[in-house]
């Protein structure tokens, strides 16, 4: 569709000029916006487009990120080597995770992933692994500066890097979702039986699929690790694996666009809600996602969809 | 030996709280087929009510009822108010909407009473039961868990209405068919988990003390052993909470050391799913193609 | 006609511009009327407990304004909601420095919450004043000159109570229950340092976890490890469920508490008074619901500002004895700074106060820092509760 090509043109080039029109704190904010974009794609392949529930995606955040700690503070392995391997981890990691996974059923396939969010900071936290992670007291990173002299700020090179994935992982899920295995996905979520007679193989669809979710949150948490600078067992709680959620169902399920959306809600806002009652923040935060679902149930995307779908009748 | 056994009565005893919190998501999924993520906090925010009229002098049995019955009117509230719009929806956005729900009454919680702990005073006397590790109130908040699901069973087993709730959440069209008004019973089984939690709540206070972050920690494993019993299982449920309660204890001191015994505890009953995946006591459904 | 009434005339004026700008100095967040502080604090998630000190800081400078400001400038403090989630600590911080330009960073809070910032306001040479942590790392002048902690250090508590140990109950079996994250391991560490090589008079461990519901388990393990010692390294929720179980399993240890949760109105009567008698800890600050600082002036003054200013907040939560008292040290740094509101004079300041008696603060505790040494708190008092108030012992110590 025309409409869609001009929409993304428009959309690139305004995150070009972004960095350069706003200040640095403001980059380092829609750097974390794209980071949240990769993950909620990547939940959003798994949950919306394959009917997968997982509270826990925030240890796969939390696998990628400490990669990228770990790699760059014990290893000196330079930034951009730790996004490749981070996806590698997280797309094992996710892979093992789902195979025995699969044989859950929805509320309880919740269940176990959200053991996984809950258990991951614990395990971090562990005196076995604590030479490694640094236990309760994190690692610091240093943010890299822009390379070969390039006159940017830390912050904006970080910032395209950041962007330059993004766009990358995007393109690759339009064509994983829009082609023969985004139609296996969604069959395989509306309607198992008919589709494992179709001949798909819904086993390795479904591991497979939980692979490939991992891999996008855990690049995404690579990114996250870099530009916080930071990683520890405190910012993967539970409640990051309740903000995705949160993040896939209020942009739009089942969609790609909405990975957008959903990341722009959970960054900002909390930020919003401070700003409106300093007694009780997070009051104003559930009344917002309240109003969110009540309005617009097919999330931000669906309302776009339909408005555009109006226009054109 | 005597070690051991302290730790299962121990066990035991936090299972009793599980137990029950655990019997109020059942309640809800009976209801509605659906997991309410906000049950810990509606029973945590009952029993601030509780505490505000027990410390405005109403002596301890007309505050448990009235709050009882407050929850009750609640819970019903909350179902035709804020769930109803969302119904139609996907299973997901309900989910949300709990996760709002959830935020919400934690944060009113935390500004209206503030998050310093707060005793919670409890109806059985103190003196220890069986030498020196089981209180009375252990024991008193297990019998009121158990006759809760006595009362319950009956309820389902045995009267029209219970029936007709089971009807409405099994199969809503045929249910509206046979003229059972299905809006109506979902409000009433969230009303009745919404007490329930209250129950549970008023049960818990005493021993964890009263604070907005009270339930948190409680609702995982409460979570975990109603999956382990049976999402769909009353008795399920308490049975799961006591071997979520006494697992905990024991692989914490035994196993694993008290670092890892969470995710230890969860990996064993995620196993047990895996072999079992309706739980424990739970039917499997028959999917007709 | 002579030019020396205009030359006298431009010489005063030269002399007097010059010496107005001399006077003044002010970096970003400071004017002729105000002077903005940044803070990040956890008004939500596990630790929102802590929310308070955010509070009752900001009721006190909301006084202090009342009464004129500081130097004639009102005091404005941005406190952000971090969550206790160290990547939004980072975001927050970062609104603080450059988008809100704020003079310096006030009493954060959180080890995680600011290890995540700590690089990074010495990097951007914001002072990062009174962390309300009590790791180790914050006085660390020489390569960390911009960062200066608050709480006395959770290894020098640990220390303390190690040496009473040795010195009261040389032959005895420790067991510690510890919360497990770097506040608990810290406290461990300290105590495990000053037992020495007689560290192995700790004969059993336990951890808990925030989101466990009781420590009824690890209580009884501790019981049942033969220990006659008991040192609860555990935040005030936590530390009243483990007294109450201790005495209700009939254990009757050597009962040493950190100070942490020493509040009688938040931990010890919830826990129940006689079930506290005899626990030991340290303490440098006053508790407001300890009967013996009833007639205290200083405590009258306290109760008296909490009423009108924080009524909302609770007398009994040590939190806000805290709090108030780290307003007030902030106030004297901002006072001795007069009109040189740099963010490098302000750190000089802070590291400058000679003998300054906090109302609150326990007789005899009084904060001293100097350009080598950035703690604040060096010493503080072992005191016993005999079931109604704390009451001191020995000398303070170190």
């Amino acid at each position: 569709m025309k409409a869609r090509s001009i929409a993304i043109a428009i959309l690139l080039v305004a995150a070009c000029v972004l960095p350069f029109v706003v200040s640095n704190f403001r980059v380092f904010q829609f750097t974390m916006v794209l980071v949240y974009a990769i993950v909620l794609l990547g939940l959003n392949m798994l949950t919306g487009y394959n009917g997968q529930i997982s509270l826990g995606h925030g240890a796969f955040y939390a696998i990628g990120a400490y990669t990228a700690a770990i790699l760059m503070d014990r290893f000196g392995a330079p930034y951009w080597l730790t996004v490749p391997v981070s996806a590698l981890v997280c797309l094992v990691a996710g892979f093992l995770f789902g195979l025995p996974a699969l044989r859950l059923e929805k509320v309880y396939l919740a269940l176990a992933t959200f053991a996984l969010g809950v258990a991951l900071p614990q395990i971090l936290k562990s005196k076995g692994l604590e030479h490694w992670t640094g236990g309760v007291q994190g690692i610091v990173i240093t943010k890299p500066d822009a390379p070969f002299g390039i006159p940017l700020s830390a912050d904006q090179w970080l910032y395209f890097f950041t962007l330059a994935v993004t766009v990358a992982m995007f393109v690759l899920a339009v064509n994983l979702l829009r082609g023969r295995i985004g139609l296996a996905m969604v069959a395989i979520r509306d309607h198992p039986l008919a589709a494992s007679a179709m001949g798909i193989d819904i086993a390795m669809y479904k591991s497979l699929t939980f692979g490939v979710s991992a891999m996008y949150t855990g690049v995404g948490g690579a990114l996250g690790a870099i530009a916080v600078q930071f990683v520890a067992p405190d910012s993967f709680t539970a409640f990051l694996s309740i903000a995705f959620l949160v993040g896939i169902v209020v942009g739009g399920l089942a969609t790609i666009e909405g990975a957008l959306f959903g990341a722009l809600f959970i960054q900002f806002v909390p930020n919003v809600a401070d700003q409106v009652s300093k007694a009780a923040p997070w009051a104003i935060y559930g009344i917002v996602l309240i109003a969110f679902m009540y309005l617009m149930p097919g999330g931000v995307s669906g309302v776009i969809r339909q408005a555009w779908r109006r226009k054109n009748v | 030996m005597e070690a051991f056994l302290a730790q299962v009565l121990s066990g035991l005893a936090t299972g009793g709280i599980y137990a029950s919190v655990a019997l109020a998501l059942v309640m809800i999924h009976q209801a509605t087929h659906l997991v309410n993520f906000a049950q810990g906090e509606m029973a945590m925010f009952s029993t601030y009510i509780a505490w505000s009229l027990l410390n405005a002098g109403m002596p301890y049995w007309a505050a448990f009822f009235l709050t009882v019955a407050i929850s009750f009117a609640g819970g019903m509230l909350i179902e035709r108010l804020v769930i109803r719009p969302v119904e139609k929806g996907s299973v997901l956005s309900v989910v949300v909407v709990f996760i709002g729900l959830l935020v919400i009454l934690n944060a009113v919680a935390g500004w209206i009473y503030s998050y310093t702990v707060k005793p919670f005073p409890s109806p059985f006397p103190a003196e220890p039961l069986f030498g020196a590790y089981v209180s009375s109130h252990g024991v008193g908040a297990i019998a009121v868990t158990l006759v809760v699901v006595l009362l319950l069973w009956a309820f389902f087993r045995f009267t029209p209405l219970g029936l007709a709730m089971r009807a409405a959440a099994q199969n809503p069209v045929s249910a509206r068919l046979v003229g059972i008004r299905v809006g109506w019973m979902k409000a009433l089984g969230w009303g009745l988990a919404a007490a329930i939690g209250a129950i549970a709540g008023m049960m818990v206070a005493p021993v964890v003390y009263l604070d907005p972050n009270m339930m948190a920690g409680i609702l995982l494993y409460a979570f975990a052993a109603a999956l382990l019993g049976g999402i769909d299982s009353p008795v399920g449920a308490v049975v799961g909470g006591f071997i979520v309660g006494v697992l905990e204890n024991l692989v914490g001191t035994y196993l694993i050391g008290n670092e890892l015994k969470l995710t230890v505890a969860l990996v064993l009953i995620v196993g047990v799913l895996i072999v079992k995946p309706s739980g424990l006591f739970g039917s499997t459904t028959v999917e007709r193609v | 006609m002579s030019s020396r009434p205009w030359q006298i005339l431009l010489l005063a004026l030269a002399v007097s511009a010059t010496s107005v700008f001399a006077q003044k100095k002010y970096d970003p967040g400071a004017t002729d009327t105000e002077i903005k502080i940044g803070q990040t604090m956890p008004y939500s998630g596990p630790a929102s407990a802590y929310g308070t000190i955010g509070r009752v800081e900001t009721a006190y400078f909301q006084k202090v304004n009342d009464e004129g400001g500081v130097n004639g400038r009102k005091l404005k403090l941005l406190s952000l909601d971090d969550g206790y989630s160290p990547p939004k600590t980072v975001e927050m911080t970062r609104k603080l420095v450059e988008q809100d330009e704020v003079l310096f960073i006030f009493q954060p809070l959180g080890t995680a919450a600011n290890s995540a910032i700590h690089k990074y306001l010495n990097a951007k040479k914001v002072p990062h004043l009174f962390v309300a942590s009590g790791a180790t790392k914050w006085a660390d002048p020489k390569n960390f000159p911009w960062t200066m902690g608050w709480n006395p250090s959770y290894q020098t508590e640990g220390r303390i109570y190690a040496k009473d140990i040795l010195a009261r109950h040389p032959n005895g079996k420790i067991a510690v229950l510890y919360q497990n994250d770097d506040y608990g391991k810290d406290l461990l560490k300290g105590l495990k340092d000053g037992l020495g090589d007689k560290a192995k008079m700790i004969v059993m461990e336990a951890s808990y976890e925030v989101s466990d519901p009781t420590v009824d388990s690890q209580i009884v393990s501790l019981k049942g490890s033969g220990a006659d010692i008991f040192v609860n390294i555990a935040t005030p929720k936590f530390a009243a469920l483990a007294i109450r179980k201790v005495y209700d399993i009939g254990w009757k240890p050597v009962h040493y508490l950190n100070n942490v949760s020493l509040s009688v109105g938040s931990v010890l009567t919830p826990a129940g008074l006689e079930k506290s008698v005899g626990l030991i800890t340290t303490g440098y600050l006053k508790d407001a619901t300890d009967v013996a600082w009833t007639n205290d002036p200083a405590m009258k003054d306290f109760i008296a500002f909490m009423k009108k200013y924080y009524p909302e907040g609770n007398v009994s939560d040590s939190s806000n004895v805290y709090g108030y008292s780290a307003a007030q040290a902030l106030v004297q740094v901002l006072k001795q700074c007069g009109d040189n509101l740099t963010r490098e004079n302000v750190m000089r300041q802070a590291a400058n106060l000679k003998n300054f008696q906090l109302p609150l603060a326990r007789p005899g505790v009084a904060v001293n820092t100097s350009p080598a040494d950035f703690n604040v708190f060096k010493s503080m008092q072992l005191q016993r509760f005999d079931g109604k108030q704390w009451v001191g012992f020995g000398d303070a110590v170190h």
